[in-house]
């Protein structure tokens, strides 16, 4: 590193915008990894000055206070103090202050400035600041912080131009360092309040169309019909949406497949390019879309902050169940895929109630388990009208993900009223103002969680699928063999030695296979299913031929067990990695073993008493 | 009076936060918040289900407190001078 690279630490109240001023300085140059040992997000980038000089940006948790409630405000401390290990103290500190909220966020300014060490504070949102008419005297405001000021407009372009001046050029002499005591914590509050008698005029507290919004969206009745309106949308938009181009992709892959088997005499290595390799990259790039359609809403509803209005909503019901309000948002991503969701819980700053959510996500029915339900439903469900409108399919899909969200509840339930530590665990959520979401931050938050989506699944699964192809095709059968050529594999030997542990829940042999690449990631159930029913058989639609093999109590127990089996091991690793903890790994696979397992026992002996 | 008591709409202010125990950090969190004595508050809004949470105005911000949370609040209702 360059000895003229400047040290940049970004920090500032949560909701100041600072993400918005990281993208615009940093662009697509990011970094995104964790701090050694915990589970915060460490975000780094870096730009060139107009100087030429490198500025080394680091983006810190946002935090309202020092007094740390949470792992990552604990982070943000410790590296502004400079005694975080392994990161050094920074250059210089830019704290990111909305013009808007001042009398918030000022006070944290000022917890940053005793620190002493060099501030320069950005007041940010400037173009709605003055909107609002809010008039700031920014000589005066300067002068009485002792800071050097700059406007920023973190969502316009070129509107960081003036904070990059700034902090190309001397860096300012830092505050003398100042100790931290209740009674000076408590004197924070009348100096904000001086600061901002004397250099801000505001003509109205919260800005009109906060408040017009509000009052609908937050309304006891026209505010849920509001949310279960947009949920409904979401989730219609992320299958007309995703849906196709999941089959396309699935669709091209398969045909690259055949064309790349055309140019290779037949064998197992043509086996291997076509049912391994392509299959592989077509489940996983195929999976995409959808995942893309669900982040696409996600973060367009977070931006615009109406996703905190939702935990406001949602949090009397989800706290009866032991959650917060917070939870609902990655859960609501689990139905996309529990990693994500996993991931998501980190806005959850408690870490009793993020854990309860991390426990219950994989509940959700991601749309993973999406191709076993519509195999196994469009072979054994037929498709009649109930009560004259609803297809049989469509209410049978709608039951099973009722089946898993009612089992989340009941977990949440149980989980809270046998867990040790009972105390009070706070809400005290901040509603930020509306916002109309960038396309950049949109773009640039879609990609990270589509990357880290990507990086977490691609080994495993084509890893996973060119496994399974060899343990089914490898050993060969003995010459003069007449059954299909799979049973002779190992994967008929492992099959058949499952199939004593699942046989009381009624699956045979070639479920029970199918099942030990479902735990790698669960629609691969699928193509192991099609491995095992017809790489050995004559190929005539895997649904017709499951259809002659099981029995209807069995496809129910199945379609049972998906709904609450162990989670793929991917998400198990994203457990262990955002806990940190195996034993985290160990309660979330054994209770929803058990779960699984007796909700399958009883559907499957209930199916088969009546059938 | 405590600002969970504190009726939708009705302006009033701060008279300080009440640990709920010893060393109570909802309580700490809310003082760093803003909640300090002088500080004008209203309840915006207050959940669907039973009243849970309330919406609180101070100053800019809006924050969403459980009951739970905004009983350690106490207020007063001032006539306007």
């Amino acid at each position: 590193m360059s000895a003229s690279t400047l040290k940049i630490a970004l920090v500032g109240n949560p909701n100041c915008g600072k993400t918005a001023l990281f993208n615009q300085l940093t662009g697509g140059r990011q970094k995104v990894a964790n701090y050694a040992g915990v589970t915060v997000e460490r975000k780094e980038g870096r730009f060139t000055a107009p100087s030429g000089r490198v500025l080394q940006l680091l983006d810190l948790p946002g935090t309202y206070s020092f007094e740390a409630n949470s792992p990552d405000e604990q982070i943000t401390r410790d590296v502004c103090a400079g005694t975080y290990p392994g990161e050094a103290p920074p250059d210089l500190i830019v704290c990111v202050a909305d013009a808007t909220n001042l009398r918030l966020h000022l006070r944290f300014v000022l917890e940053v400035k005793r620190l002493g060490r060099p501030v320069v504070l950005a007041l940010n949102m400037m173009d709605t600041a003055r909107q609002r008419g809010i008039v700031i005297d920014m000589p005066q405001l300067q002068e009485r912080l002792g800071l050097p000021v700059v406007e920023t407009i973190a969502v316009k372009r070129g509107g960081a131009k003036a904070l990059i001046e700034r902090v190309d050029g001397e860096v300012p002499t830092a505050a003398p360092a100042q100790t931290d005591d209740a009674a000076s914590r408590a004197d924070l509050h009348a100096q904000v309040r001086e600061l901002l008698a004397a250099t801000v005029t505001m003509p109205r507290a919260t800005a009109v169309i906060d408040d017009a919004l509000d009052r609908w969206t937050l309304h006891p009745v026209f505010g849920l019909m509001i949310l279960a309106v947009v949920m409904f949308l979401v989730f219609q938009a992320v299958y007309s949406l995703g849906k196709p181009m999941t089959d396309l992709i699935g669709d091209g892959f398969g045909w690259m497949g055949e064309r790349a088997a055309a140019l290779m005499p037949a064998g197992p290595l043509q086996s291997l390019v076509t049912d391994g390799l392509f299959g592989g990259i077509g489940t996983v790039l195929g999976f995409l879309p959808e995942i893309l359609a669900l982040f696409l809403f996600i973060i367009v509803l977070e931006e615009s902050g109406y996703l905190p209005r939702a935990a406001f909503l949602l949090d009397r019901l989800m706290l009866s169940v032991g959650l917060t309000g917070r939870s609902f948002i990655p859960l609501l991503s689990s139905f996309a895929c529990a990693i994500p969701g996993i991931m998501g819980t980190r806005s959850i700053q408690d870490p009793r109630d993020r854990l309860a959510t991390i426990l219950i996500a994989p509940l959700m029915t991601c749309s993973a388990r999406l191709p076993v339900y519509a195999l196994l439903i469009g072979a054994f469900i037929p498709t009649r009208r109930v009560f004259g409108v609803f297809n049989l399919q469509g209410v049978v899909l709608f039951a099973l993900y009722l089946a898993g969200i009612l089992g989340a509840m009941a977990v949440g339930w149980v989980m809270k009223h046998i867990r040790r530590d009972k105390s009070e665990h706070a809400l005290l959520m901040e509603l930020p103002s509306y916002r109309l979401p960038k396309v950049r931050d949109v773009a640039i938050g879609l990609y990270e969680r589509g990357a880290i989506f990507m990086k977490r699944l691609t080994g495993v699964i084509l890893g996973l699928t060119i496994l399974m192809w060899f343990i089914s095709t490898f050993p060969s059968p003995p010459a003069g063999a007449t059954g299909p050529a799979i049973e002779y594999s190992f994967a008929g030997y492992i099959g058949r030695a499952l199939q004593y542990v699942f046989a009381p829940i009624g699956f045979n042999w070639q479920i029970s296979l199918a099942l030990i690449p479902a735990f790698a990631a669960r629609e691969t159930a699928v193509a192991a299913l099609a491995t095992v029913y017809l790489v050995g058989g004559e190929a005539s639609g895997l649904g017709q031929a499951l259809a002659g093999q099981i029995s209807l109590a069995s496809a129910l127990s199945l379609l049972v067990w998906f709904a609450y089996a162990p989670q793929c091991m991917s998400t198990l690793a994203v457990i262990r990695r955002e806990t940190d903890s195996w034993r985290n790994v160990a309660i979330s696979f054994g209770y929803m073993f058990v779960l699984a397992y007796a909700a399958s026992f009883v559907v499957y002996q209930v199916a088969r008493a009546l059938t | 009076m405590r600002l969970s008591e504190l009726p939708k709409g009705s302006p009033a202010v701060v008279d300080g936060v009440d640990d709920a125990h010893a060393a109570d950090p909802i309580a700490q969190r809310l003082r760093d918040l803003g909640f300090v004595d002088g500080e004008p508050v209203r309840v915006v809004a207050i959940g669907p289900m039973g009243g849970d949470p309330v919406l609180i105005q101070i100053g800019s911000t809006r924050f969403a407190l459980r009951r739970a949370e905004a009983a350690r609040v106490n207020v007063r209702i001032e006539v306007a001078a």
